[in-house]
């Protein structure tokens, strides 16, 4: 038994996840029309772990040419075999992929955490789970369109072209591919060049599954592969989630081409306290809302609005919890921030800390301990701002928060739509009538009502206004990928 | 002596008020024969501007009304129609189509109201739903309007492409500045006077005649316009539209058919103009108990 004077030792003990079973290689070549390929130039560029700085392995960067090579291979599956495939048949080859997710999700969600600096208890429950479940759904609507859109006639687009974020790296490859595939398409997908590796894990994993060659085709890189695909003359569609400002230059790119698209982009939701919310889970929502993910979430909650009755209170309580936040080893099961995914998120995160405070804003950290290498953030709060204040305005991608106040619904109401953004936003209180008040006058797409950062395969996301268009998830998900008539 | 007849003069439409252009300017569009068809506005970028505070205006209130109201006025905008009929065919005549050809056009246009007044209290339960998430929440989507949507009217006709694109359009619970055929204005005025007398609350429909070239961009560039309608096989005027609309990410809608055709129209018309809303909420779950008794 411990003495009476003897200091209880809070601290927990590390706990970190084995990376033993990992099976990586040392470099990795480009996955075109079923075959490793190296890449034209011969470049090969390092992906590393943001939270140690230590390279993980070698991603080849594709040129043009490459993604040429990747287009054709896609557009000769898709004539030859894909579209005339039985679709029950094309729903049985997207349900194998997923099966073979599931069976090596552990594996998935260690690599998640090592290259993208996530938490491994976000990696392994999130977003893996979700990835695999995304291709399970959206295999069984492969030979159920018809009932999707009824009155019309349904075909497939043909070649899409794919660009993915860095901030779910598997799981947006999932939210891409997935129903791209269960409409009858194929693709050519770029990861980001952070995070390239759990694509091509993927990539092993539609190799193993026996999916037919040339059908996903992934290719890695930087902005210029990006651009390469976008650019390219027989892609018919173009999916891209990422910034706001690269998907306005993508949607210039093709005006006027046959290309549809469909864009996922920036968001400054607002998450908003009502004086008779449950104010310990609101907190626990707020952290949820704001700080999962190391905030690089495009919905993230990332303004605060508190009732002003309630305010101190709810500050004082948030910044508690903040202290209690464990930043530090993405591996370690106790972790709730990990590392910020690049140096150069992390100078951005860090610019803005400087803007809030030359702002005029009173900012407020945990003073938790933060590792010495790799790139860490610790969890941030912004009181005094202003509606027009930068950091309330634009999007930050990183665990930082700013608080406002108001008195009335009306207010809060006005407040939360005064953005160009429209992606998602939060409401606490008890009382359903106050909930449907503002679920319904809030602009966008998803509203969460006493709880944040929920997904699931078979619930729409996408955004209103400069948030992008199109929705990923659900029956309504599969619509970026036909053609009507 | 024989009475002399009085003349029309043609406005537009902005905010439920039918003003001349501010611009002051005015052209004469010919029909076939030569005859002038009057002096209709050449509208400005001032009046595009001032057409789009007003449907802003408008928009909240339009999208808060019910459905089921919608639809009815929806309905009524038909009524208004049909009973003025006679004006429209002649105008129609008066653009150079024959009198078969202009008794069919309005029937149709009376008729495509009918179909969009229907529609309004129908679109969430046909579009939306309840979406069956793995977690213990209550998850649900549903059509929400966009906002102020920017129409470019079918060039080709007076009535038909005008009266179809609008529709869906408010049947959505948006808003609209609608930029009339340019050659053939009559029957946009027209209809303007049927909305103002249909419950049509003022800048839910605002209608501007005059150069498309001349007002497409201030349309499609203007920042609080949330989507474009385009009707048109121009690949250049779709590409500019394209280019303009970037900057605040309008959405750009474009349906190169033939309007006089009974399969131009559907739901798709509709939710193309609406945004899609997706609601979380957590259920409760705490005990053992489960509707199995």
């Amino acid at each position: 038994m411990a003495k009476k004077n003897e200091k209880i030792n809070w601290e927990y003990a590390p706990a970190p996840e084995s990376t033993g079973h990992v099976n990586l290689k040392e470099q990795y070549d480009l996955f075109i029309d079923g075959k490793w390929v190296k890449p034209d130039s011969g470049k090969y560029f390092d992906s590393t772990n943001p939270a140690n700085k230590k390279k993980l392995a070698s991603v080849a960067h594709a040129n043009e040419k490459d993604v040429d090579k990747a287009v054709k291979a896609a557009r000769k599956a898709y004539t030859n075999i894909w579209s005339k495939m039985e679709p029950s048949e094309r729903a049985k080859y997207i349900y194998r992929i997923a099966r073979l997710m599931q069976e090596r999700a552990r594996e998935f969600a260690v690599i998640e955490s090592l290259d993208a600096g996530k938490v491994i208890r976000e990696s392994r429950d999130v977003d893996v789970p979700l990835a695999c479940n995304h291709f399970f759904y959206y295999a069984g609507w492969a030979d159920k369109l018809e009932y999707a859109f009824p009155n019309r006639e349904v075909s497939s687009l043909g070649v899409a072209g794919q660009i993915i974020p860095w901030n779910f790296p598997l799981l947006m490859a999932a939210w891409k591919i997935a129903p791209a595939l269960a409409t009858g398409n194929t693709v050519v997908l770029k990861p980001a060049e952070t995070t390239s590796l759990t694509a091509l894990k993927l990539a092993e994993i539609i190799e193993e599954s026996g999916l037919p060659a040339g059908v996903v085709n992934i290719v890695t890189g930087y902005g210029d592969t990006g651009a390469a695909i976008v650019n390219h003359e027989d892609v018919d569609k173009i999916a891209f989630t990422g910034s706001t400002a690269v998907g306005k230059i993508i949607q210039k790119a093709i005006a006027g081409t046959h290309k549809k698209s469909t864009l996922e982009l920036g968001g400054k939701s607002a998450n908003i306290i009502l004086d008779d919310a449950p104010l310990d889970q609101a907190v626990e929502g707020i952290v949820n809302g704001i700080f999962f993910n190391q905030g690089h979430v495009c919905c993230a909650g990332s303004r605060l609005f508190v009732q002003e009755s309630v305010a101190d209170q709810v500050i004082e309580k948030l910044k508690h919890r903040m202290n209690s936040l464990i930043v530090g080893d993405p591996l370690d099961k106790n972790t709730d921030i990990g590392a910020i995914n690049s140096k150069e998120q992390l100078d951005v995160i860090n610019s803005y800390l400087k803007i809030g405070q030359a702002e005029g804003a009173t900012m407020y950290q945990a003073d938790c301990a933060v590792p010495s290498s790799g790139y860490y953030c610790r969890p941030t709060l912004f009181t005094d701002v202003a509606q027009s204040s930068r950091i309330v305005q634009e999007e930050i991608f990183g665990p930082v928060l700013t608080i406002q106040t108001f008195r009335t619904v009306d207010e809060v109401i006005q407040k939360a739509n005064n953005t160009p953004y429209g992606l998602a936003a939060g409401v606490w209180t008890d009382k359903g009538s106050r909930i449907f008040n503002l679920t319904t006058k809030l602009r966008a797409g998803v509203v969460w009502a006493n709880t944040y950062n929920k997904f699931d395969p078979t619930s729409p996301f996408g955004g209103y206004k400069e948030s992008g268009f199109g929705r990923e998830g659900g029956l309504h998900g599969l619509e970026a990928y036909v053609k009507l008539n | 002596m024989a009475r002399l007849e009085v003349l029309k003069t043609y406005k537009i439409y902005i905010g439920g008020k039918f003003p001349r252009t501010e611009s002051g300017r005015y052209y004469s569009p010919k029909n076939a024969k030569g005859e002038a068809l009057g002096n209709i506005c050449l509208s400005s970028r001032k009046d595009v501007r001032n057409a789009v505070v007003a449907a802003r205006k408008a928009f909240g209130g339009w999208s808060e009304r019910a459905a089921f109201n919608r639809g009815q006025i929806l309905y009524r905008i038909g009524e208004m129609l049909e009973g003025r009929k006679a004006q429209f065919i002649e105008e129609l005549q008066l653009q150079g189509a024959t009198k078969a050809k202009a008794e069919k056009e309005v029937a149709v246009a009376i008729d495509r109201l009918i179909y969009y007044a229907g529609w309004c209290d129908k679109v969430s339960q046909v579009s939306g739903g309840v979406n069956p998430v793995a977690s213990s929440h209550f998850n649900f989507s549903v059509n929400e309007p966009m906002g102020v949507v920017g129409v470019a009217a079918d060039q080709s006709t007076s009535l038909i492409g005008l009266v179809s694109q609008i529709a869906p359009v408010i049947a959505a619970g948006n808003s609209c500045v609608v930029i009339a055929a340019e050659e053939l204005p009559l029957c946009s005025i027209t209809f303007a006077e049927v909305l103002n007398s249909s419950d049509v609350p003022g800048g839910v429909v605002n209608i501007l005649t005059g150069s498309l070239d001349e007002m497409l961009k201030p349309m499609a560039t203007h920042m609080d316009v949330n989507a474009i309608v385009y009707t048109g096989n121009d690949a250049e005027t779709l590409n500019s539209i394209q280019e303009f609309a970037v900057e605040n990410l309008k959405r750009v809608r474009h349906y190169p058919q033939d309007w006089m055709d009974a399969k131009a129209q559907g739901l798709h018309y509709i939710t193309d103009v609406m945004e899609l809303k997706t609601t979380w909420h957590p259920i409760e779950n705490i005990g053992g108990a489960t509707s199995s008794y």
